[in-house]
Formats: C-alpha cells, sequence, structure tokens
C-alpha cells in the first residue's frame, strides 16, 4: 500500500469529509479574494467604476433628470447599486471561465477535495466583493448628501436584499461562465443580457415616462422591482410589494440557472 | 492486482462523438519507473492521462493507480496522484508562493507548514528570487516549473505529466528533465507523455507508442529502434542535383519507405545485402555518392515507421505535428 500524501482530508472511503469540504471552500475564497493584491485592475473594477457611476448619474444626469443633482442622488443611487450588483455578477463568469480555459479547473480537480469547494468558494468571495462595491458606494453618497432615511435597520435588509439576488444571479453568471468559449465572449453576452435589463427598469427613471410597451416590460423587469424594494429600504418608504417580487425573482432565477449551471459545472470540471 | 505496477490500464476505451480517442489500450508502468506514452497529436495521450486524473471516466475497460480503480476509488486516487498538464494550470494572480499555499492548505496541510513546504519546493525549482511575484510576470519555464512544483506539495508517489515540455525553449527543457529524473531517483512512478522523442529515449524506462486510440508499439527505448530493422542506410549524393535520381534508384533497390531527409536519402535495412546493391545501382547511374552510411535508426525513425504507413505521408504528418507544436507554444506565450 502507497502512503497517503501529507495530511490529505480524506476519510477511509475516499470521500472529503463535510468540516474538511468547508476548509477548503474557505481557502477557495482566500484564492479569489488574495488576488486583487496582485491584481489592481480588479481594483479598478469594484471601486473605480462605480465611484465614476454615482458621479456621472449625480452630476452629469441629475440636474436634467429631476432638476437637482441632489434630488436625483436621492432616487438614483439605490438604482446604481442595484447595477452595479448585477453587472458584477459577470466577473464570477469571467473568473470561472479563465479556470477552465487555463487549466486551474483540471489541476483543481485532480486533488482530493470538495467537488464543489472552487465554485462556492469562487461565489463566496465574489459576494464580499459586492458588499465592499455597495458599502464604498453607500459612503460616497452620504459624502455628496444622499440621506440613509430608513434607518441602520433598511440599510441592512437592503444589503441582505441584495446579497440574496446577486447569490441567484451567480447561478447564471456560472452557466454563462461554464459555457462560454472564452473570456470576451463571457464579456459580450454579461454586458448585451444585462444592460438592456437594468436601463428599462425603474433603477434610473420613473417608468411613466416609457412608452406603453415599454412600461408593461419595465413594471414586471425584476431590476425594476429589486431597484423599488432597495430604494424602499434604504429611504424608509413601502417595501411590501416589490420586495415580495424581487424575492419571487430571486428564487425563480435561481430555480432556473442552478440546475443547469451545476450540470454544466459538473461536465466541464 | 499485483502491487509492482503503479500505474494500469486494461481495455481502456474513450469516444468523444465520432472520435475514438482510446481505442481498447493496455499500459502499466512499474513502481519507480517512467513510462513514456508516446504519440501524435490526437493520438489519445491526454485522455489516457486525464482518465489516470480521475479528470475523465473511461467508456470501458478499467484503469487503476497503486491498485485503485480511478472510478471507484477516485478520492483515494487523487490523494496518491500530481498532475501537470500542457498548460501551466497556476493562478497568474496570485504569487508563486500563494500558488503552493493554495494547494497546501487545500490538502489540509496547516498554515506553517504549507508555508515551509512551499518555501522548500520553490528553493527545489529555482523560484525563490520571483516567489513574492505574480506568475503572470513569470516567463513560460518558470511557470511549468511552479506548475510541476504544485503538483507536487503533496508528496504524490504517482506523477502524471501531460506535455510537460510542449513550448518551452531547449535549456527550460533540460532544466525539467533534470528535475523529473531527481523525482524517479527518489522513488516516483511517472507516466510522461510527449510528441519529443528524444525526451522519451532520455527519460522512460519503457515506451508506449499510440496513434488514433490505439497501442501500436510498446517496449525499451532500445527495443523499439531494434523492432523496426534496427539501422538505417543514409546516401547523400555529392551534387544536390542528384538527389531525386538518388531517391528512386534507392527506393527500388530498398523499398516504399526511403525518405528524403534534407539532403540525404535515408531508408530503414533490414537485409545486409542490400548496402553493395544500393551502391553498385548509384555507381551505374553515375551519382557520386559523398556520404554512405549505415546507423542505428533513432527513435524518430522508428515512430514513423509505425505510425506513417497508417496515416498518409510522413513528411505531410510531420509538418502538421510541428506546426500544431508551434499553435500551442502560440497559445502559452499568448497566456503571459
Amino acid at each position: 500500500m502507497t502512503a497517503t500524501a501529507a495530511g490529505a482530508p480524506i476519510g477511509a472511503g475516499g470521500r472529503v469529509r463535510p468540516g474538511a469540504g468547508l476548509r477548503q471552500t474557505a481557502t477557495m475564497a482566500w484564492r479569489s479574494l488574495v488576488a486583487i493584491k496582485h491584481n489592481p485592475l480588479e481594483l479598478v473594477d469594484y471601486s473605480i467604476t462605480p465611484i465614476m457611476f454615482v458621479f456621472l448619474f449625480t452630476y452629469v444626469l441629475g440636474g436634467q433628470m429631476a432638476g437637482s443633482p441632489d434630488v436625483y442622488l436621492t432616487y438614483a443611487l439605490p438604482g446604481i447599486i442595484v447595477q452595479n450588483t448585477l453587472f458584477m455578477t459577470t466577473y464570477t463568469a469571467l473568473a470561472l471561465n479563465t479556470d477552465l480555459t487555463k487549466g486551474v479547473f483540471d489541476r483543481l480537480r485532480s486533488l482530493p477535495i470538495a467537488r464543489s469547494a472552487p465554485l462556492i468558494g469562487r461565489i463566496t468571495a465574489d459576494l464580499a466583493k459586492h458588499v465592499w462595491a455597495m458599502l464604498l458606494m453607500v459612503a460616497l453618497g452620504l459624502a455628496l448628501g444622499f440621506r440613509v432615511t430608513g434607518g441602520f435597520g433598511g440599510f441592512l435588509a437592503g444589503a441582505l436584499l441584495l446579497i440574496v439576488f446577486a447569490a441567484a444571479v451567480s447561478w447564471c453568471a456560472v452557466l454563462i461562465g461554464m459555457l462560454a468559449g472564452d473570456a470576451e465572449k463571457v464579456q459580450a453576452f454579461g454586458f448585451t443580457l444585462i444592460f438592456p435589463i437594468t436601463f428599462t427598469s425603474s433603477a434610473f427613471v420613473v417608468v411613466d415616462t416609457m412608452p406603453g410597451w415599454l412600461q408593461a416590460w419595465a413594471d414586471v423587469n425584476p431590476v425594476t422591482h429589486l431597484s423599488d424594494a432597495y430604494r424602499g429600504l434604504l429611504l424608509g418608504g413601502e417595501v411590501g410589494r416589490p420586495l415580495l417580487w424581487s424575492l419571487v425573482w430571486a428564487v425563480g432565477i435561481a430555480a432556473v440557472f442552478y440546475p443547469p449551471a451545476m450540470r454544466a459545472y459538473r461536465a466541464k470540471t | 492486482m499485483a502491487r509492482s505496477y503503479a500505474i494500469q490500464a486494461e481495455g481502456l476505451a474513450k469516444r468523444f462523438k465520432d472520435t475514438r480517442a482510446l481505442d481498447g489500450v493496455d499500459l502499466e508502468a512499474r513502481t519507480g519507473t517512467v513510462l513514456g506514452l508516446l504519440g501524435p497529436n490526437g493520438a489519445g495521450k491526454t485522455t489516457a492521462v486525464r482518465i489516470f486524473a480521475t479528470l475523465l471516466q473511461p467508456d470501458a475497460g478499467r484503469a487503476e493507480v497503486a491498485g485503485h480503480d480511478v472510478v471507484r476509488e477516485a478520492g483515494v486516487v487523487r490523494s496518491l496522484i500530481g498532475l501537470t498538464g500542457q498548460y501551466a494550470a497556476v493562478d497568474e494572480n496570485l504569487t508563486g508562493t500563494e500558488n503552493l499555499l493554495l494547494i497546501g492548505r487545500l490538502l489540509g496541510i496547516p498554515r506553517r507548514p504549507a508555508k515551509a513546504r512551499a518555501a522548500e519546493l520553490l528553493e527545489r525549482f529555482g523560484l525563490t528570487e520571483a516567489s513574492g511575484r505574480a506568475v503572470k510576470t513569470f516567463s513560460g519555464g518558470m511557470r511549468r516549473r511552479l506548475d510541476l512544483a504544485a503538483s507536487l506539495v503533496g508528496r504524490p508517489s504517482i506523477l502524471f505529466l501531460d506535455e510537460p515540455t510542449t513550448g518551452l525553449d531547449p535549456r527550460s527543457r533540460g532544466e525539467l528533465w533534470d528535475m523529473l529524473r531527481g523525482l524517479v531517483a527518489e522513488g516516483v512512478t511517472a507516466l510522461l507523455t510527449t510528441q519529443y522523442l528524444n525526451e522519451a529515449d532520455l527519460l522512460a524506462d519503457r515506451i508506449v507508442v499510440i496513434d488514433r486510440g490505439r497501442v501500436i508499439a510498446e517496449g525499451t527505448p532500445d527495443e523499439l529502434k531494434s523492432q523496426v530493422g534496427g539501422q538505417v542506410l543514409q546516401v547523400r549524393p555529392v551534387r544536390e542535383g542528384d538527389l531525386a535520381a538518388a531517391h528512386s534508384l534507392v527506393a527500388r533497390a530498398a523499398g516504399p519507405q526511403t525518405r528524403i531527409e534534407g539532403e540525404a536519402v535515408t531508408v530503414p535495412v533490414g537485409d545486409p545485402e542490400l548496402m553493395p546493391a544500393v551502391v553498385r545501382s548509384l555507381d551505374g547511374a553515375g551519382i557520386a555518392v559523398g556520404e554512405l552510411m549505415l546507423r542505428r535508426s533513432s527513435l524518430d525513425e522508428v515512430f514513423l515507421a509505425l505510425t506513417g504507413h497508417r496515416t498518409g505521408p510522413d513528411g505531410g504528418r510531420r509538418e502538421a505535428d510541428a506546426r500544431a507544436g508551434e499553435r500551442k507554444e502560440e497559445r502559452t506565450v499568448s497566456t503571459s
């Protein structure tokens, strides 16, 4: 009998123990976060772009949209944060696709570790990056005059809602990351999918001014529900209906994309 | 199953849509030896490695690593093996140390010993100076060495190396060979796939030649060389213009395996009577011969003799392989 590799977390039957699986997931998440140190571009993605969007929407568009930048900031900031959260899920797809095409998944799969660790580790780390970008944007908003009138509870509930929604959309990102041939295709797909969906919603404008057919879509658009719910939580308005629909959409998106995403992950890694 | 084999496969078959990547392959490697798996692009080498490394499941047949079935006991197999693929599968945005630390931590090694192991391997592979730099700043050779180091973190007793030197410059290739020799001296068993015949010749104890998913020859490098005629007749005319004429004359005497190689005509020979016959016919045609020699065939010629007749003209096949090799090189470079 050949000696087993030092300390390999394998039980008697050759299966990974659950505690070891959790540790491996944490290690994979560490890997995604520590990479930021050496890849400053990622900081741009997660920090500079959101900051730019807040300034752009407030000072360039604000006066035209709502008469004054301050008034528009109050309406638009939650929408900008929602849009940014959805855009950032593309990075999950990108990172998974890179691991796939560069052979990193082959290496990981040849190790005696839980099959799900690389995937869950990545998603967990990316959700942490979502939180970071959200905090940054709220902080900037506060500096520019935005007020969280919904209180700390509303802020926390809003953050939780965004994380839940982002986690659901991540499964769509996993599917794209697994199926796309290369990183450019991931980006193109993410862009052409998320861009129109976020802009045909109540994220940046009140949907009343849209033509009827577009309004009909905007009214059911998940980004409308999510923006309204998040806005309501931050500002302390009525949130029951949009919150419910946001959660329904989150569950629906996860239900639709989780099975094919996992199938693709198992087939490709 | 006898434990003397660290790697063993019987009747291994794998099909991708219309292609039979593996079509009943048997192979085995004794503990502590290097098995060279040789074949052109698309022969099924990578598929075989992926099955042994538990990344793919065979459609038929079985594969065992240290006596453990790669399908039923995949977890155990994974704890015994190290894999180095065709591309350096390291995270470009992590440093050398972090890449090795990642593997160590995944294997359940506590942080401090994992760091020590990373430092030890970086030292061994001459990467200590670069250990704090992101891998994207590494050269191709450094990446491959780091990749090999990454496959060794868990002290595997069995290594799978899938074309580990493809796309490397000769110096880096030589360094990688030395490292592999060192590992084998420590008792590691290795399955090495390669397109480079001299690589297999230098490193492998035994060689299995596969083509189109089937084993077409196997043995020690010496056995393989003597298996196909054993010797090669080489004729170089004084005038280059006589090359075509010399080729047809030699081919008439020695058969269709006669080829033009550079400025010379070569043909594998088994019959000792052939040489005088060739000399007479060249003399009769008035072709001045600058060089005439009988030499042992290289593994290169063995390979062509084995695969050539099944796949059309040798030259075309060889060029196609060379081009594929170049493409691979470009791909490796473009990731930097």
